[in-house]
């Protein structure tokens, strides 16, 4: 187990250099741009542009780069994206990544245990009419797209009722624990987690449905189990072995966030500054941030991968045929 | 039947006259099966049919492109069609004025409002009650036609103003108004009010009316010198007048004007521009996935047959590939190739770069699972190159899977698409084509006030979805023999 870890790390360290040396490549090949902010002194954006070596040839570039990477974690200067010109790439973004966990955060806690609940509800009903009812909900949550969602519950909720800001509460000003930043997140943790309880739902049905027709059911049954236990005891314990792994891959993607989200809602984070950084063509920022999301896959990937052999000891991982 | 004791004959001398040809003089056939075969197809055919579900979202699906393809024939307008005018008209059908979709809206005003809607001839008849009085004002109840422009100060030239004259005679029309005269007032907020043609009457300081005693407002007419009223005066060779905008449009273009889903911003016609948007959205749903499963199916073939160090090698390509997000991707693109090739073909190369992957890794495991059984061995002892066993004998069995990842794919693809240009990631805004996540992002501004124009690409995008997602479904099922006679 230990050399399968350690090997899936190295795998995913050479992964993730690969896609990085590719994005700068790509990305580099076209100028980046540096303009002069008129409190600055005037040599400073061409000291800058020398220290990075932004005229130098693309294989400089990268080197430079990289031992910047490697030995201070420098990603570089954000140029235009970020408000304040010049400050790194890393605070601008990182500075964002706390509104975007709050959000995803509350969006988890309540979607993992609603869609556990229904999904088990329905499995436990299958092919009656409650079961029916809970598939075509999960069948419309799953298709119809977040933002419509999004504007369906801020067209009712804040503009027509008015129960609820239709944008997020600055927190700067509010606080992240005040009655009015947590309102005003309802709605979009809400949108965010329709999908989410309609994944979890299929999901643990599905499991749940395969595991309460296996034989060693019927044998707990025999063994004089009534129905609760046996469900309880073994049916549940035994479907969460591929749900556990999905909860944890939730968990590392609330980092991610949501493009669509932030954006309708005036979310100050992760995605806010990705669509900047495209927008006003910051690309270090955009460089910075398309590695963030690839570490986020790879990490969460990986995890999954590692959870299942933990939750299940049957499951091996890596070694040889036996 | 008697038992024969075998002991008691002697079968080892039995001569020829002994024996005889039981059916001598009929010819014995297999008997012809009385039922019809049923084949693979057919057999999908047999079940899809039997859910109900997906019969039901094969036929909206087809409704919904029906829709975009034939649904701008319907309409007299062009995408590129704007009318400053008429922004935010609200949906209107030919069925006339009911109060449901006929292009009303219900308003509560207060006085200076209603006279104002009131004026334009925009109130529509029979629907006004009187309502409470708030802070002094009387407040109205009453429906307004959002299609009713009113008056405008407009420019015309010798021709037009000629043409106008002579339709006024024709039909019996009044087009031309009286000019307005502002001199009675020296109050400049109310002066500013007077640019507005529709104020042809006193306003008092408040810019509530003035009304005389029977409760009318007084009008403001221009009155030359013998007291006659004033319909124009010259700028130029020009005619500077005071239209009703709406007979106007009238007598331009033959009609009134009519949206069947409202208009947006620039006075264009969603419904029109909703079917251009679908269309886009579709054939790039259809093209992307088309290419991506060929992809696949080529690549995937190719690892699965040969295996070894070319399936390593591949494999390790796609591994590296799958990790990159595809978002990441399509906005690379977008600022690289949008801008020479166009922000279609360069959506279409990030889709196809990525996509083909998991088409890929599904054909490569057919190949694993049937490259060794029994008849490909045969039909390779029988000379069957490889391409022949490869298209010929391995991958018909994944044929029902293909269909149904390739009907899979699309809302996918279209999910993205409309995603990205809400999120104005990609432009797909140029000529005659838009795309409903550029509507969407439209209507994303004017939610609070005018929800039509968000609310028709938002239902038609949630339709289209659910109605794919359940046609794959009883595709994948109905393409899954294991399941056959599981349902009853």
């Amino acid at each position: 187990m230990g050399k399968y870890v350690i090997k899936r790390i190295l795998l995913m360290f050479v992964t993730g250099f690969i896609i990085m040396t590719m994005l700068f490549m790509m990305i580099r090949l076209m100028p980046v741009e540096t303009p002069t902010p008129p409190d600055m002194p005037v040599d400073y954006v061409a000291n800058l542009r020398k220290a990075y070596g932004y005229d130098e040839p693309l294989l400089v570039q990268y080197w430079i780069f990289l031992k910047g990477l490697f030995t201070e974690f420098d990603w570089g200067l954000a140029t235009k994206a970020g408000g304040s010109a010049y400050t790194p790439v890393t605070q601008v973004c990182l500075e964002k990544l706390p509104a975007t966990m709050y959000v995803n955060l509350f969006s988890i806690i309540i979607s993992i245990p609603i869609g556990l609940g229904l999904g088990i509800f329905a499995a436990l009903k299958k092919n009656k009419w409650q079961d029916q009812v809970i598939s075509i909900l999960v069948m419309v949550a799953i298709s119809v797209p977040g933002f419509v969602v999004a504007f369906l519950l801020q067209y009712f909720f804040s503009f027509k009722l008015g129960w609820f800001d239709f944008q997020m509460a600055a927190t700067s000003r509010y606080g992240w624990f005040s009655w009015k930043t947590i309102s005003s997140v309802i709605l979009p943790v809400l949108s965010l987690s329709f999908g989410s309880i309609a994944g979890f739902t299929r999901y643990t049905r599905a499991e749940l449905t395969e595991v309460l027709t296996s034989e060693f059911m019927a044998l707990a049954r025999a063994k004089g189990l009534t129905r609760t236990q046996a469900t309880i005891h073994h049916a549940l314990r035994n479907s969460m072995v591929p749900i556990f792994p999905m909860i944890i891959g939730e968990f590392i993607s609330i980092m991610s966030g949501s493009l669509i989200v932030e954006q309708i809602f005036g979310i100050p984070g992760i995605g806010s500054v990705y669509l900047q950084s495209i927008n006003v063509r910051d690309y270090n920022v955009f460089l910075f941030l398309s590695m963030f999301y690839v570490a986020i896959g790879l990490v969460a990937g990986l995890l999954v991968d590692l959870s299942y052999g933990f939750v299940d000891p049957r499951i091996r991982m890596g070694g040889g045929k036996a | 039947m008697e038992y024969i004791d075998p002991k008691q004959y002697d079968f080892s001398s039995i001569t020829k006259e002994q024996l005889e040809i039981a059916n001598k003089d009929e010819n014995i056939f297999d008997q012809k099966f009385e039922t019809k075969p049923v084949g693979y197809f057919k057999d999908a055919w047999i079940r899809f049919t039997k859910n109900k579900g997906s019969v039901v979202a094969a036929v909206i699906l087809l409704i919904l492109v029906a829709f975009a393809a034939l649904g701008p024939i319907a309409s007299p307008w062009k995408t590129t069609d704007t009318n400053p005018m008429y922004q935010y008209c609200l949906p209107k059908s030919h069925f006339g004025s009911n109060g449901f979709w006929d292009g009303t809206e219900t308003k509560s005003a207060p006085e200076k409002t209603y006279y104002y809607d009131l004026g334009r001839n925009a109130v529509v008849e029979g629907s006004v009650s009187k309502g409470d009085v708030v802070e002094g004002a009387q407040y109205y109840s009453y429906r307004v036609d959002t299609y009713i422009k009113g008056y405008i100060f407009d420019d015309l030239t010798p021709e037009e103003y000629e043409a106008v004259i002579k339709y006024q005679e024709e039909k019996g029309i009044q087009i031309l108004y009286p000019l307005l005269d502002t001199s009675y007032t020296t109050n400049t907020k109310i002066l500013q009010q007077h640019n507005n043609a529709n104020y042809f009457y006193q306003l008092d300081k408040k810019l509530n009316p003035i009304l005389d005693r029977d409760g009318n407002v007084i009008p403001i007419y221009l009155k030359d010198n013998e007291g006659n009223l004033v319909y124009y005066y010259h700028n130029g060779a020009n005619y500077e007048v005071r239209i009703d905008y709406d007979q106007y449009y009238i007598m331009i273009n033959g009609k009134a004007p009519l949206f069947y889903f409202g208009s947006d911003n620039m006075g264009r016609d969603i419904y029109t521009r909703l079917c251009h948007g679908a269309r886009l959205s579709l054939i790039l749903g259809v093209v992307v996935s088309l290419i991506n499963i060929v992809l696949g199916i080529i690549y995937g073939a190719i690892e699965g047959y040969y295996g070894g160090t070319v399936d390593l090698v591949m494999e390790r390509i796609s591994d590296i590939l799958v990790e990159i997000p595809s978002l990441i991707l399509l906005t690379l693109f977008q600022i690289y190739l949008a801008s020479t090739w166009g922000p279609v073909p360069a959506l279409l190369l990030a889709f196809v770069l990525t996509g083909w992957i998991g088409t890929a890794s599904r054909v490569r495991m057919q190949f694993y699972r049937y490259k060794r059984q029994e008849y490909v061995l045969a039909a390779r002892v029988l000379g069957a190159k490889d391409r022949r066993i490869i298209f010929r004998h391995i991958l018909p069995n994944a044929v029902g899977t293909l269909i149904t990842s390739c009907i899979l794919m699309i809302p996918g693809v279209i999910f993205t698409e409309s995603t990205l240009s809400f999120l104005n990631i990609v432009d797909l805004e140029s000529g005659s084509m838009t795309s409903i996540g550029t509507m969407l992002a439209a209507g994303q501004d004017v939610l609070q006030t005018y929800p039509h124009v968000i609310m028709f690409p938002a239902i038609f995008i949630s339709i289209l979805m659910i109605a794919f997602n359940l046609f794959g479904n009883g595709l994948r099922d109905a393409f899954n023999p294991s399941l056959r006679g599981v349902e009853e």
